[in-house]
């Protein structure tokens, strides 16, 4: 099952901040993260992680800095902000409400 | 194959990568640095599942995306970067940062320097608007000058020669501006204070070069190029400085201050002096982030002064008005050829050596033509009449100026002709104009040194 597009993409900010939640991490592990939490449904295209984490930064939801991996390279890490957090909340509000719409509906038809 | 040899491809293939990535301008350094990171880690982790290295680099690319539209992502994300940064780049890590800072430092050591050289002589009593205007102006050269020549040998790291000349001439040229004290209405005060610049440019471009101009055969071009770009900086500093002195003065009148005596004596002389440095600077620095302003100016310009030059031989065709000669008037058309050869000099300072003849050659010799045509009138009309004026120190130095201009553009003229009728390569034109350089510094030097002796005082 390949999922849409735009589902894709208004599902990044909320994944990545949930796992930011967690803990600090940096880009290729919150990657590989997301296609462990979707089972390897969610496909991303490696790069463009990159530009979502970069608007977050700029949003002030994430804050990152420069260290250094177990293999000794240079390693850009992200950890959630106070701001990120409340956005965090506020998109996980948003999302329960789409979800009971359509939990509603089709659990519905469903049951019919 | 072993599996060193396969490293060394690795890295090769990721310095490939790196290099393709870091050419977008959307991208930078850092971007660049966390997406091989991340290709890294991925290519690690499908050798490990048991691809060989070509295999497991070649999809690890595929899944980074389509960079196109990774780099679109990107510039979306930082419209910012699109414009492109005058300032040095911030880049953590980048190497070339120190550096970058310790240029920072002596060009902001030098640009107070010179603010301060022009104050210098105020301490012995020598003020601007008084009887010592006449020092300074011969002198202007010489306060900031010497330090720009310097900066530029430092940034060249120019050996112990072409220091030791740059000093000898810029105290040659101190002497001969100071050494004889002019009459209050002479001809040869303002003649001076006009040639030495001229001449000290000339130094200016040894420095440019790191020494050895005539050693340095491609790099002269390159200074002309620098010299336009500061002229056109400074003009937009000296526009902001404009603004910025304006302000000062309205806020200080708000409160029942006079500020005048700073703006006059402090702000706009300092300032003026450091411009010419922080502007060098800035045109060292972005010279190969944005495109050269000067060239676009002669491009918009060169088609206008056609225009121009052509309504006035017309004009003076249907009238027939003769040139009237005045005393002005060999100065007038002087500007008017400077104008022409340096609005000839920056198209060809722009151009590409080997690209065909195009529509702009044509207006280019369109344009030397008619200036030469209109200045032949003038000069005509000079010649009738040349008795009558005797020669002056004034006269004499705008005749030879004059002829010295006309010589280069009808070389240019020449040259352009053989170039358009495909006789001969764009690179003799260019090369006749930057041999003919030197000239002008030459009669500029000329002028400061002999013309007093000849002239008298």
């Amino acid at each position: 099952m390949e999922l849409g597009k735009d589902l894709v993409a208004a599902s990044a900010t909320p994944l990545v901040l949930a796992i930011l939640a967690e803990r600090e991490s940096y880009g290729y592990a919150i990657l590989k993260r997301v296609a462990a939490l979707s089972g390897g449904h969610l496909q991303w295209t490696d790069g463009m992680l990159y530009p979502v984490l970069h608007r977050l930064e700029r949003q002030g939801c994430v804050a990152a800095k420069w260290g250094v991996s177990d293999s000794g390279r240079r390693r850009k890490y992200y950890r959630i902000t106070a701001a990120g957090r409340a956005q965090l909340a506020a998109q996980k509000e948003q999302w329960r409400v789409v979800d009971d719409a359509l939990r509603g509906i089709w659990v519905k038809r469903r049951t019919t | 194959m072993t599996p060193a040899a396969g490293s060394a491809s690795l890295e090769q293939q990721i310095a490939h990568w790196r290099q393709y990535l870091g050419n977008r301008p959307a991208m930078q350094a850092p971007d660049v640095a966390e997406l091989e990171d991340h290709l890294r880690d991925q290519v690690k982790l499908l050798a490990a599942a048991g691809l060989d290295e070509d295999e497991a680099f070649f999809i690890a690319v595929r899944r980074m995306g389509n960079l196109d539209a990774l780099s679109r992502e990107f510039a979306r994300e930082h419209p910012e970067r699109l414009w492109k940064q005058l300032t040095a780049p911030a880049g953590d890590g980048d190497a070339a940062a120190p550096a970058a800072r310790a240029e920072l430092g002596i060009v902001i050591a030098l640009a107070i320097l010179a603010a301060l050289a022009i104050k210098i002589p105020a301490l012995f009593g020598l003020q601007m608007n008084g009887p010592g205007g006449a020092f300074y102006a011969r002198n202007a050269g010489l306060f900031v000058l010497p330090l720009l020549a310097a900066y530029l040998a430092w940034k060249r790291r120019a050996g112990v020669a072409a220091w030791t000349w740059l000093g000898t001439a810029f105290a040659a040229a101190a002497f001969c501006a100071n050494l004889h004290s002019f009459g209050p209405h002479s001809d040869l005060q303002p003649l001076t204070a006009l040639h030495l610049p001229i001449a000290l440019w000339f130094a200016v471009g040894v420095a440019y070069v790191g020494g050895g101009w005539f050693a340095a055969a491609g790099r002269r071009m390159d200074f002309v190029r620098f010299s336009g770009e500061l002229f056109i900086y400074y003009v937009l500093i000296a526009l902001g400085g404009g603004l910025l002195t304006a302000l000062t003065l309205m806020m200080f009148r708000a409160i029942g201050v006079d500020a005048e005596w700073f703006a006059q004596g402090w702000l706009v002389p300092c300032g003026a002096m450091s411009a010419v440095i922080v502007g060098s600077w800035l045109v060292e620095a972005k010279q190969s982030v944005i495109e050269n302003m000067a060239p676009v100016l002669t491009r918009l310009f060169t088609p206008l002064l056609v225009l121009v030059l052509l309504a006035f031989l017309a004009t003076m065709a249907w009238t027939g008005h003769p040139v009237d000669v005045q005393r002005e008037v060999l100065i007038a058309f002087d500007v008017l050829l400077a104008l022409v050869a340096g609005l000839v000099l920056y198209a060809a300072s722009a151009r590409d050596p080997l690209a065909a003849p195009g529509f702009f050659d044509g207006m280019q010799l369109l344009l030397v033509a008619c200036a030469l045509l209109v200045d032949a009138l003038a000069l005509a009309a000079i010649a009738r009449r040349i008795s009558a004026f005797g020669f002056s120190a004034n006269r004499v130095a705008a005749l030879a100026e004059n002829l010295i201009l006309l010589v280069n553009l009808a070389g240019v003229a020449w040259y352009y002709t053989a170039f358009l009728r495909r006789r001969g390569a764009f690179a003799m034109l260019e090369q006749w104009q930057v041999a003919y350089l030197p000239v002008y510094p030459a009669w500029a030097a000329f002028v400061v040194v002999a013309f007093p002796l000849i002239f008298g005082l």
